[in-house]
């Protein structure tokens, strides 16, 4: 196995990216997916991997975090997108097929997908 | 939960709620033997004896968000229904340990699945201040992964950055794919 290799690389891959960490702070976005039982029973995984494969194919820089249970088991998939000086804006329901147009709208467009919105937490609340 | 995997990642989930600082998920597919095992221990706040037994209760859960919890019992009864079983053991203040196995060619036994998926849910759980040692056997072949190893190597880059992610999504890909691959050989 190749490991040795690998960790080498992540070594290089550190001292890159340890510049460019600070202003990642100010101005990122981190989409949440909630992998609680509920979650992971209604696809939350399969959401997540689509999720990480959009923000790759579009390469996006781009946080993606799982949490446990936040309450709203019925509406699960549930998936957050918060960016930096706007409200965190939850939705529900969200299928792997849904990911694309998520992305696209609410990241690329800044246009929310109104019909998927199941809340909104403002950024002070 | 169509997958094993599914299960291993509510396991790994639970030790998180539990405030575990070190996960050890051990997964061991021996055909000789007709045996899968799938064990995660954590050091979590762990559960007294009457706690335990609730615990694989369908009807309980420590959530407070929802009054029912299913994870343990429907991971049980997978195992039961393959002729397998569970075991479970917990101390307070120490942790947790439960053990699953299943006849590995039961015909009822669901595929172990995306397990890639399941490591990178675990390993992105905002829950940052843990550890996971991940070992899977494969008869005599083994991949695994320490994260204490790569947070050493990666000082204060947190493993959700996104670069990492990719090279953690990759490094899982090249792993599975080489473990897999002397299975066919």
């Amino acid at each position: 196995m190749a490991q040795i290799k690998s960790l080498e690389e992540l070594r290089r891959l550190r001292e890159r990216v340890e510049r460019d960490i600070s202003t990642r702070r100010d101005t990122g976005t981190t989409i949440i997916v909630g992998m609680g039982t509920c979650g992971i029973a209604s696809g939350a995984r399969e959401t997540m991997r689509a999720i990480l494969e959009e923000v790759r194919r579009r390469d996006m820089d781009v946080n993606v975090t799982t949490v446990g249970c936040i309450g709203m088991c019925n509406k699960e998939p549930l998936v957050d997108i918060e960016q930096a000086g706007k409200p965190r804006v939850s939705y529900g329901n969200i299928t792997p097929d849904m990911a694309p147009r998520l992305i696209e709208e609410h990241l690329v467009n800044g246009q929310v997908v109104e019909e998927w919105v199941v809340g909104r937490l403002q950024e002070d609340e | 939960m169509r997958e094993l995997s599914h299960h291993v990642l509510d396991l790994l989930e639970n030790s998180l709620a539990a405030g575990a600082t070190l996960v050890t998920l051990r997964i061991d597919e021996d055909t000789e033997k007709d045996l899968l095992v799938i064990e995660v221990q954590d050091d979590g706040r762990g559960m007294d004896a009457e706690m335990q037994k609730r615990a694989l209760d369908p009807f309980f859960t420590t959530r407070t968000t929802r009054h029912v919890g299913l994870g343990l019992p429907l991971l049980m009864a997978a195992a039961e229904r393959c002729d397998g079983g569970l075991e479970l053991e917990s101390d307070v203040g120490k942790g947790t340990r439960v053990k699953a196995w299943f006849v590995w060619e039961h015909i009822d036994r669901a595929p172990l699945g995306d397990m890639i998926g399941t490591l990178l849910g675990a390993l992105l759980a905002s829950h940052s201040n843990w550890d996971l040692v991940f070992a899977h056997r494969v008869d005599g072949d083994t991949f695994g992964l320490d994260t204490r190893e790569l947070r050493e190597t990666l000082g204060d880059v947190p493993l959700s950055h996104p670069a990492v992610r990719q090279w953690l999504e990759e490094y899982l890909q090249q792993g599975y794919a080489e473990l897999y691959a002397k299975q066919r050989a």
